[in-house]
């Protein structure tokens, strides 16, 4: 029983910091299908958005629900800016060169983080309505805090799924990805598309943040989380949006379980050994679609 | 009664001049076509017209007003639809979901309209559905409905990609060699669908064509160019015999023996 109860636990661990994986992942395969572009700021997106909700929570004493949305429209602003000030005036240079400046986006985050006051370099914490409570299940100890992320984590990323496969918007975002000379005879606005898709990638990154908080601190650091959700998309085929999130969902079980039953370090590397693993046997990905070139 | 013109356009690409001062007058409710051996720059005033290219001298004119400021995707809103040599279409969505596409720019809404689903965004949708299905009615798309484009045969995705140029309820339609790599049955076809068009729904085509069969079939008046200039403009029958563009055509020898 108490072996069962722990494998309970680690699984859904592994399942909460799986969904933030995937969520990362999501924004990765989101910017790489409208522009080709592998967003290497995701992560330090997601640190921001955790220093946004620390300080509406902790400084601005807002209650988390209210820091949640604030956080997720403030964050899509971020995404928004970026897209304008920095991403248009790059459009039409090589895809590289862009990817590079995504890593200047993440180093300029990072230190304007660790400049503003009260943010800066230290470990912060934010109680959530979450916090401390449990859940009993026979002899299954369930801790709501890892619950809510996998709850608000689904019922967010189920949002927008529904966004992409039923709003006029969406629908005319997963076209111009498949074809953007259409998409402009159609009377769609490529760079309204972006700039859109930067809006949600950031969103998501700042929820993912928020959500990721309460488990591991907030620091400038967090942002690394964004190099597990590289092997997260990649294993779900990197175009594939259900993709990301199930590849999210592998990499934190499998992250999870090596933690707990393996020697220290296998955690690490587990996703990378999975990976790995995956693209022996299916190098398209789980998810992805093998471009066939007809002859 | 002009309902699109171009006046005097000129466009060049480093030294070679595509076009040079070509003019023509479409009339509402007419199907044109322009001729000309390839390279002639057909596909070029297309690709003007779409703002693709910017002209050099001259302008485009739509019911009076200037395509010169508009932004390539506006071109959509002013009620100019386009179909490809080689077929635009986003080949993996269904060819449902491709029709409801073409109704992009007849919807307005924004993310937090849509995200109530006010009524009016409930309207369009419907609208939008019951259109996609009147062109599937009237195209004969029923059997490939919910088929994903990339799995269907040539021939049908020319027809799905003339079914998404419907749905944007162009006043005027540009069709970019419509019959290549179509049989004759399927041809057959289109000149049925272009003569409905033009009857019922009441649609200006401007098609750019090599199938001289064809355009004497479907259209009402023909320009004719060659390297980039203009060798006539008139009625079909007139243009399709007049020994200059026979001469573009076939060559100067073969007039001869002819």
């Amino acid at each position: 029983m108490e072996f069962f109860n722990e494998l309970t636990q680690t699984i859904l661990n592994g399942v909460a910091i799986g969904c933030i994986y995937g969520m990362v992942a999501l924004g990765f395969v989101l910017i790489y299908k409208s522009t080709e572009v592998i967003n290497f700021a995701q992560g330090e997106l997601l640190m921001l958005g955790a220093f946004i909700s620390y300080s509406l929570i902790t400084q601005l004493h807002l209650s988390y629900w209210t820091a949640l949305v604030v956080t997720i429209l403030a964050m899509g602003i971020v995404g928004a800016i970026l897209e304008r000030v920095v991403l248009r005036s790059l459009v039409g240079e090589p895809t590289y060169a862009i990817v590079i400046v995504t890593i200047g986006i993440s180093y300029f985050i990072r230190s304007i983080v660790s400049m503003i006051p009260g943010w800066g370099t230290d470990t912060y914490g934010f109680r959530t309505p979450f916090t401390d409570k449990f859940l009993r299940w026979g002899d299954v100890v369930i801790s709501y805090e890892y619950l809510s992320i996998v709850v608000l984590a689904l019922v967010l990323i189920a949002a927008v799924f529904v966004f992409f496969g039923y709003s006029r918007m969406g629908t005319a975002m997963r076209a111009t990805s498949q074809n953007q000379l259409a998409a402009v005879y159609m009377g769609i606005s490529v760079t309204r598309v972006f700039s859109l898709t930067w809006t949600i990638a950031a969103a998501l990154g700042g929820i993912g943040g928020i959500l990721l908080a309460p488990i591991t601190f907030v620091h400038m650091n967090m942002g690394f989380i964004g190099l597990k959700a590289v092997p997260a998309a990649v294993l779900g085929g990197f175009t594939s949006p259900p993709g990301a999130i199930v590849g999210g969902l592998i990499i934190g079980i499998t992250e999870s379980l090596a933690g707990v039953y393996l020697e220290e370090g296998w955690k690490d590397i587990a996703a990378w050994i999975i990976l790995i693993a995956v693209l022996i046997i299916r190098p398209q990905g789980l998810f992805g679609i093998q471009e066939k070139k007809k002859v | 009664m002009a309902f699109f013109q171009a006046q005097e356009i000129s466009i060049s690409f480093g030294g070679l001049k595509a076009l040079d001062r070509v003019s023509f007058t479409v009339n509402k409710g007419e199907i044109f076509s322009i001729i000309g051996p390839n390279g002639a720059g057909k596909t070029t005033i297309f690709n003007c017209i779409n703002r693709f290219y910017d002209l050099d001298e001259g302008v485009f004119l739509l019911d009076g007003k200037s395509l010169s400021s508009a932004k390539t995707h506006q071109i959509a809103d002013m009620g100019i639809a386009r179909t490809f040599q080689n077929i635009e279409l986003f080949k993996n969505m269904t060819v449902l979901d491709n029709l409801i596409l073409g109704r992009h720019r007849k919807r307005r809404s924004n993310i937090l309209t849509e995200m109530f689903f006010f009524k009016p965004v409930q309207r369009q949708e419907i609208n939008s559905r019951e259109k996609a299905e009147e062109i599937i009615d009237f195209l004969d798309l029923e059997a490939h409905r919910d088929q994903l484009v990339v799995n269907l045969p040539y021939g049908v995705q020319k027809t799905v990609e003339l079914g998404r140029a419907l749905a944007m309820e162009p006043t005027l339609l540009l069709l970019d060699e419509p019959t290549s790599g179509l049989n004759m049955e399927e041809s057959e076809d289109l000149a049925f669908w272009l003569d409905d068009m033009k009857e019922e729904l009441g649609i200006t085509v401007l098609m750019v064509e090599h199938n001289m069969r064809f355009v004497k079939q479907t259209t009402d008046r023909v320009l004719a160019i060659d390297f980039g200039q203009t060798i006539i403009e008139g009625e079909t029958n007139e243009v399709l015999n007049h020994p200059d563009v026979m001469r573009a055509y076939l060559g100067e020898e073969n007039v001869c023996n002819a």
